[in-house]
Order: structure tokens, then C-alpha cells, then sequence
């Protein structure tokens, strides 16, 4: 971030510019979790609908491929565990404190 | 025109011009439908947007998730800031001091768009700016805390429309935005819902390609004012359209058509039901207004089939084209 | 103009200037849009409203005839105009609009966009009376009403001194250090419609006066996208708000050395401000606007008669210059400020209250170590009374200045203001506090 928390008038652009485009990425919305999200990658169809119906941009994908969950972004809505189709279930949400100590 | 519309591997490797890291809340419709649109951007794009939840939740300074440029200027003006835009972009480029080819898309919800911004709107269709406007619908000042809106459905309690003893919410119906939008002649106009995302992204595309402003409507359920869980908003548009409560319908050239027929037409209770702001509907002598939308919901769908036989190319024209 | 050419029509604002500098007859909206056709802006949004539609038909021909480069954007309403015009700014194109009274008022929230943004559009104002009751002639309600939203303020005495401005406006506005709108006020129909003989440019020296507008960010920048316009709360606003000030601030020392390089160019000098006979004048009345040519007639007519009389005319009204105005006025004995505009503070009118302000402490009151009074103003600040006039168009005339003369000589011969003052010219204000001299200048009783 250029504009460091309590710049002065002088050191920060005019007009409320902001020149780092898509800088909001530093800020991780990941905390507001109840839920999360368990990827089950053995069960994964790659039929990409997690991807297409998240709102945060949360469900890393490489090569057209979906490789997991970007929990510095997910906010736990639940949306993809609803979304993938019953015959791969391979999203499943569960309580945060059940997520272990790594995620 | 015919359209190959992109796959789900092809989206994904787009450039995503809306980043993670905003602050709209868990399980928003609206960053859903920006991103399966701007998924189908053809170059590098400018977004303008009304003021409203996606301006500011996506803007906190000094964060912004946009990748690409974007303006905020005022609640009813972004159709005319957009205009302001487009008239420099066409001023550079005619001038050789903009090299780079842009499109434009322009934002509001619906209280930006039906509501306070529909001059502005209005002004930018008749113009003929090239322009993408795209009201993302959730029915009510969401932003403010749930207020009616002219989109607002008919029966649906906010705020300003509670239900109480005396009142069943919201007692008109929607105003018919789609049919505003085409009116003004414009080459595209469309209604989409983010749980058909190929229907979506198709339009999106058309409407980028239009040779002149397009207008998409696309519906974005929001739990909060709705009130409904998070991990329903998907599963929520979906019975939207497949009770035909929001058609998925294309105007093209003046050309209607419906874009997606449920097999099956589902009963409107079923998209009613699993939310709050239409709880009060289920009490007592409330239960004839759910006859009531049922039938204009019914009515709206034999009408839209009416314009799309009444707007449709005449047979010679179909043959030789 | 050509003598072949009728006053009032496009070809008179859109004759080709290139070969040479000539004298000629316009109205104040032909010369005005006669200098946004030199200035050729990128974009211009515009929506008529009297008086100033002449200047949008007339720029309208010019694009017509392809004449000038720039997009003309036939928005829908002036909020609509004033936000193309931001949008087009923040885009990088130079971009200009026009207006008048009650559209001034409806751009209102994007006036602060505009400079809250810092974009450097430039605006004609074509002074004009605020509804209710509706009135489509001249006074400055419009612009007054809007001198608190960022943009810097030029005020024209006449159609030449509009010309001169809106050029100068162009280098003002986009000047690093300022970075600001600017309106550029003239007096509807007094000025917007009144022939005058003015001298214009050649189209080569207004553009190369102007120079292009290569802003440092713009949203069509492909390689550094930018964000316009985003939510700023209680961490930042304040920073952006000191910004802005301070542009403001800087703004009062650009205007001069624009002004200079225009003199240079053509002769006509323009300060912040203009200090007629006011030397060794005793009374002198502050004017904004087309009166002040009817002021300093009647000055010279008073100086004739050996009474020292003075006018200073305020051409810029944002930035303030307050500090030039205590340099001009301290010395004084009596000043009327004349306000075109009521202001409604039942405390007098808004150049009042301002150059009132930029007279206190100046009093000498704190006496030096050697007991001699200090400051500007060494027996005490001018005593300042308040002249509303002219509203919704209601005529000037040179005995109406007289009038205001006469009070100020009476108040320094010592007479105490009476309820009666200058019956049938003067209306006193109903109820006057004790040091708050209001009067209404050729209103009926």
C-alpha cells in the first residue's frame, strides 16, 4: 500500500484517487467466517459452478482447474457446498472452530 | 447475431477485473453477477457505478477492487457520467491521445436505476452512448438498510412497506424496467438471473458487442433485505426464473424473445416461501395476495409470449437471413 | 464583428480568427462561446437555460459545421451535464459545460464532485434570478449560492473581460498546484446579450495560450488504471478536504501570474481585483459584475465635484483575497458592499459578510510601544454598510450609485442611521442590528 494508515494531506493523491488498482486484495475478508467451506479435491468434478457462483473470488482456480478454497477471502456463505452438484458433494461446509489449527 | 458463448474454463481465465478483498457481505448476488459480466468483457473496461452497496463496498478507501479504472460519482448520475466517459473516449481516439480500446459499463441497483437514476438513464439510451448499463435488482434500497424501491415486489415488507395489521407490504407491483429500457429504441436490452450464467454470459456478450447502449437487468438476491440464509442465493434466483416471477428475456433490434422456458413453470409460493420479507404473506387473509402475484405473474408471461410473436421477424425476412 | 456579419447569430461567435486579431462587436454569449471555440475543448455537455442558451445553440453550429474536434453531449438536464462533464474530466479530456440559475442549482451535488474530485472543468455562469417567484434576468443568487462548493469564482465586468476569462480560466483550472473548476460569472442579459466592441484573439494564440490538457491520471489510461470517486470516511475525507484548501489557497497565486501572461499577450491586465480612484479615496462601493461600469462613472462624475469618492471591483471572488481587500479598503472611511444576491442571513449579503470580515483587525486599536496606533486602518476600519440591489433584474442607474454615495459621505459627516434613510432609493432593512447597516436599493416601499 502506498498510502500508509495515517497519512498526512500532503503525502496522499489528490482528490481521493486511487492509483493501486485492485489493491483491496491486501485486505482479507476471511475473518468474518462462521463457516468454511472443505474442499474434497477426490470428489471434485471440476464442473467449476463453485467458481462461477462465488462472490468473493474465493475459489482458486489454476489451469481451468478448481485447486482449492482462498480462505483469506471466503466469508462462509455457503453458496458453493450449495451449489455443487449432489453427485460430487465435494463442498461441505463446517463450523469454523472445527476447522483445524493450519487453516 | 450467433454467439459461441465461452465455457466455465475459459471464464475462469479472464481477467478478473473485480478482486477478492471487498466488503460486500456473505453471499451478496451482486459481485456474482459483476463477475459472470465482466468474465465476458471483450477488452479492457471503465466501470461507473451509482452509489449503492457495490460503490461502496468495493471502494473503501484506500482500497479498491477494481482492477480496471472505475468511477463513482453520485446515486442518479452514473448513466450520465458514463456518457461523460464515452464522449472523451470518442474525443481521444478521434485525437490519437487514447490508443487503447475500452469498454463501458455503467452501474447501478435498483433504487439507482428505476428509481433516481432513470433520467440519467433515460438521457444516456436516447443518446445512443455506448455504454453497458447493468442494474444489478435486489428490489429495495439495500444499502440504506431495506427500503422500497420501485422494483420492490408486490407483498414484499421493507422498511418502508412493513407489514403490519393495517398493510401487506408493498401493495403495487415492479415496475417493468426491461420494457422502459427497450423503449427507447436501443439495439440490446436483457434480463438475466446469476444461477443461468450461460444465459448471462451470452447477453453480457451481445451487449458488448451492441453498436450502441445496451441495457441488462440482472437479478441479485440479497439475504439481508430478503431474509433468507447465505448459501440460498444461488438456489434463490434460480426459483425466480423458474416460476417465472423474473423471465429470462432478451429485446434485440425491438426483437423480444424469452431466452429460457422452465419445462416444468414451478408455483410462485415456491420462490415466496423460503424468504422473510413475504412471511407475512402466509397469515390469515394475506393468502389472497399471493393469488394475486401468482396471476400477474401468469399474465406477465402470456404477454411476454405475445411480444415475441408479435415481434418477430416476418417469415421472408427469417429465410433470408 | 464583420460588417456583413448580424450581431446574435453563430456566424458572428464562429468568424475564423486565424489570420489576425481584430475589434469587433459581440454580445457577452457570442464572445464567450467564441472563446470555447478558440479553446476547442474535448467534450462539452450542455443543457439550455435562459439566459445562456445562446452559447449552447451557438457551439452546437460550430460542431455542426465542423468547426471544432470536440463531442457535444445534448444531456438531458443540467445535473446530467455538470456529471458529464465530470466523467469526461476524470477520462482526460478538457471539458466544459455552461448554465445559468436554476440549472446552476440543480448541478449543485455534482458542483462539489467536480471539485471534491479535482477535476479542472470550466464553466460560464450567466447570472440569472433563483425561483420562486420565477424571473429569467440577472442577479447573482445562482453563483453566490454555489461559492462555497470548491470551484474557483471569476466575475466579468463586461463581454471582453468574459472573453478574457474563460481563456484564463482554462490555465487557472488546470494548473498543477490548483487542479479545480472554475465559473467564469457574467451578468444575464446586461452582459450575455448586450453588444459590445471587444478585441479577440486569433485561434492560433488562444490555443497556444491554453496549451493541451495532459492530466497526469485519467481513467483511460490502459497501463494505470485509477479509481474515481470512492468511499472516504473519518481516516481520510479530512486529509482530501486540507488538500483542497490548500489548492484553493494556491489558486490565489496562480490567477495573478495567469493574468500577467495574458497581459502580456494582449495588453489587458487583470488582478484579483480592481482599485479605481481608491488612492486617497474617503467612500468607496464594492461591486461585482456589470454595475461596477455604472460605479465608476459615477465616481469620476464625483471626483469632478472635488469628493473622493472610489470603487473597488471584485473580480474574483474564490479564492477570497481578502488580504488585498484590507490593503485596498483599510484606509477608508465608509465602504458599501453591493450584494446582487440577498443571501437571507438577515445579517446582510454574502460579499458583505466576507469583506467585512477581511476588514476586522485591522482596527489599530493595540497602540505600538510609542503609543501610536498599529496596522492598516490607524484610525479605526471603515465603517461598512450593506447595498442589496438589482434583484431578479431590477435596473441600476448611475442616480441609484449616486444615492449610495451619499449615504456613505453623510455617515462620515457623522450622521447616525435614521429609518427613514434615502426614502424612495435606500429601503432600510426592517430590522437593522445596532452595527449592521442594511439597505435595499431601488426596491418600492
Amino acid at each position: 500500500m502506498t498510502v500508509r494508515e495515517g497519512a498526512g494531506w500532503k503525502e496522499i493523491p489528490r482528490g481521493g484517487l486511487i492509483l493501486e488498482p485492485g489493491n483491496a486484495v491486501a485486505y482479507e475478508t476471511g475473518d468474518w467466517r462462521t463457516f468454511r467451506p472443505v474442499w474434497h479435491e477426490d470428489r471434485c468434478i471440476q464442473c467449476l459452478l463453485c467458481w462461477v457462483y462465488c462472490p468473493d473470488a474465493a475459489i482458486e482456480v489454476k489451469d481451468g482447474k478448481v485447486t482449492g478454497v482462498d480462505y483469506r477471502y471466503c466469508k462462509g456463505c455457503g453458496i458453493c457446498a450449495t451449489e455443487c452438484p449432489d453427485k460430487a458433494h465435494a463442498l461441505e461446509m463446517i463450523r469454523e472452530e472445527e476447522a483445524g489449527a493450519d487453516g | 447475431m450467433s454467439l459461441k458463448v465461452k465455457s466455465l474454463k475459459e471464464l475462469a481465465a479472464a481477467p478478473q477485473w473485480l478482486t477478492p478483498g471487498h466488503r460486500m457481505c456473505a453471499g451478496c448476488g451482486a459481485p456474482i453477477a459483476m463477475r459472470q459480466l465482466l468474465a465476458a468483457a471483450p477488452r479492457r473496461v471503465v466501470v461507473g457505478c451509482a452509489t449503492g452497496c457495490l460503490e461502496v463496498a468495493t471502494t473503501i478507501y484506500p482500497y479498491t477492487a477494481w482492477r480496471c479504472s472505475f468511477i463513482h460519482s453520485a446515486f442518479e448520475n452514473t448513466a450520465a457520467t458514463m456518457s461523460g466517459v464515452e464522449a472523451a473516449y470518442r474525443s481521444l481516439r478521434r485525437q490519437a491521445r487514447v490508443e487503447a480500446d475500452f469498454v463501458f459499463v455503467a452501474v447501478g441497483g435498483d433504487g439507482g436505476t428505476y428509481d433516481i437514476g432513470l433520467q440519467s438513464l433515460s438521457g444516456m439510451l436516447e443518446r445512443g452512448h455506448r455504454v453497458v448499463y447493468v442494474c444489478y435488482d435486489n428490489g429495495a434500497y439495500m444499502n440504506t438498510g431495506v427500503q422500497r424501491s420501485s422494483a420492490t415486489p408486490k407483498g414484499a415488507a421493507t422498511t418502508t412497506c412493513p407489514a403490519g395489521e393495517a398493510s401487506p407490504g408493498k401493495r403495487q407491483p415492479r415496475k417493468d424496467l426491461l420494457a422502459v429500457a427497450s423503449a427507447h429504441g436501443i439495439p440490446y436490452a436483457a434480463q438475466a438471473a446469476p444461477s443461468h450464467w450461460r444465459d448471462l454470459v451470452r447477453k453480457a456478450e451481445k451487449a458488448f458487442r451492441a453498436e450502441g447502449p445496451a441495457f441488462l437487468n440482472i437479478l441479485a438476491p440479497c439475504p439481508r433485505g430478503w431474509r433468507y440464509d447465505t448459501a440460498q442465493t444461488i438456489e434463490l434466483t434460480r426459483l425466480a426464473v423458474e416460476t417465472c416471477f423474473w423471465p429470462l428475456v432478451e429485446v434485440e433490434e425491438g426483437r423480444w424473445s424469452i431466452t429460457f422456458r422452465p419445462k416444468k413453470k414451478k408455483p410462485l409460493l415456491d420462490f415466496l416461501k423460503p424468504q422473510g420479507r413475504f412471511r407475512h404473506l402466509f397469515e390469515g387473509q394475506n393468502l389472497k395476495m399471493i393469488e394475486e402475484m401468482q396471476r400477474e405473474v401468469d399474465e406477465n408471461w402470456r404477454r411476454l409470449e405475445a411480444l415475441e410473436r408479435l415481434t418477430a421477424p416476418a417469415e421472408g425476412l427469417r429465410r433470408s437471413s | 464583428m464583420g460588417e456583413d456579419v448580424r450581431p446574435g447569430t453563430a456566424e458572428a461567435a464562429g468568424r475564423d480568427d486565424r489570420a489576425r486579431r481584430r475589434r469587433t462587436a459581440l454580445t457577452g454569449n457570442e464572445a464567450v462561446a467564441l472563446a470555447m471555440r478558440q479553446v476547442e475543448p474535448d467534450v462539452v455537455a450542455a443543457y439550455p437555460i435562459t439566459p445562456q442558451t445562446d452559447i449552447v445553440q451557438f457551439f452546437a453550429s460550430f460542431v455542426a459545421d465542423g468547426r471544432v474536434k470536440t463531442e457535444f453531449v445534448t444531456v438531458e438536464s443540467e445535473h446530467s451535464a455538470m456529471s458529464a462533464v465530470v466523467g469526461a474530466s476524470a477520462a482526460g479530456a478538457r471539458a466544459m459545460t455552461a448554465t445559468s440559475a436554476n440549472g446552476l442549482a440543480l448541478m449543485w451535488e455534482v458542483l462539489y464532485i467536480a471539485s471534491g474530485s479535482r477535476l479542472p472543468i470550466v464553466m460560464p455562469v450567466v447570472n440569472r434570478a433563483l425561483s420562486a417567484p420565477i424571473n429569467i434576468h440577472c442577479d447573482h443568487s445562482d453563483a453566490m449560492g454555489a461559492r462555497d462548493s470548491g470551484w474557483v469564482q471569476l466575475w466579468s465586468e463586461d463581454a471582453q473581460e468574459a472573453y478574457d476569462n474563460v481563456i484564463q480560466a482554462v490555465r487557472i483550472a488546470e494548473d498543477p498546484r490548483v487542479l479545480l473548476p472554475v465559473m467564469v460569472c457574467y451578468d444575464g442579459f446586461i452582459i450575455s446579450h448586450a453588444l459590445l466592441n471587444l478585441e479577440v484573439l486569433t485561434d492560433d494564440e488562444v490555443k497556444e495560450f491554453v496549451g493541451t490538457y495532459r492530466p497526469d491520471r485519467s481513467l483511460l489510461d490502459p497501463d494505470r488504471p485509477v479509481t474515481v470517486g470512492p468511499l472516504d470516511l473519518y481516516d481520510f475525507y479530512f486529509e482530501h478536504k486540507r488538500q483542497q484548501a490548500e489548492a484553493m489557497a494556491a489558486a490565489r497565486e496562480v490567477i495573478p501570474e495567469v493574468a500577467a501572461a495574458y497581459a502580456a499577450l494582449t495588453g489587458r491586465s487583470y488582478g484579483m481585483m480592481e482599485a479605481y480612484r481608491l488612492a486617497d479615496a474617503e467612500a468607496a462601493v464594492v461591486v461585482l459584475g456589470s454595475a461596477a461600469g455604472t460605479a465608476r462613472f459615477v465616481v469620476d462624475r464625483l471626483r469632478r465635484e472635488g469628493r473622493k469618492a472610489g470603487l473597488l471591483k471584485l473580480r474574483v471572488f474564490r479564492p477570497f483575497p481578502a488580504s488585498e481587500m484590507a490593503e485596498a479598503l483599510g484606509g477608508l472611511r465608509a465602504v458599501a458592499v453591493m450584494d446582487r444576491c440577498d443571501g437571507f442571513s438577515a445579517a446582510g449579503g454574502p460579499v458583505f459578510n466576507e469583506v467585512r470580515s477581511a476588514l476586522y483587525g485591522l482596527d489599530g486599536v493595540r497602540p505600538d510601544a510609542a503609543g501610536r496606533p498599529q496596522g492598516r486602518a490607524p484610525n479605526g476600519p471603515p465603517l461598512v454598510v450593506n447595498v442589496v440591489y438589482g434583484l431578479g433584474g431590477r435596473d441600476v442607474d448611475p442616480e441609484d450609485i449616486e444615492a449610495v454615495f451619499d449615504l456613505l459621505f453623510r455617515r462620515i459627516e457623522g450622521e447616525e442611521p435614521r429609518g427613514e434613510d434615502g426614502a424612495g432609493v435606500l429601503s432600510r432593512s426592517l430590522r437593522p442590528s445596532p452595527n449592521t447597516e442594511v439597505h435595499y436599493l431601488g426596491v418600492r416601499e
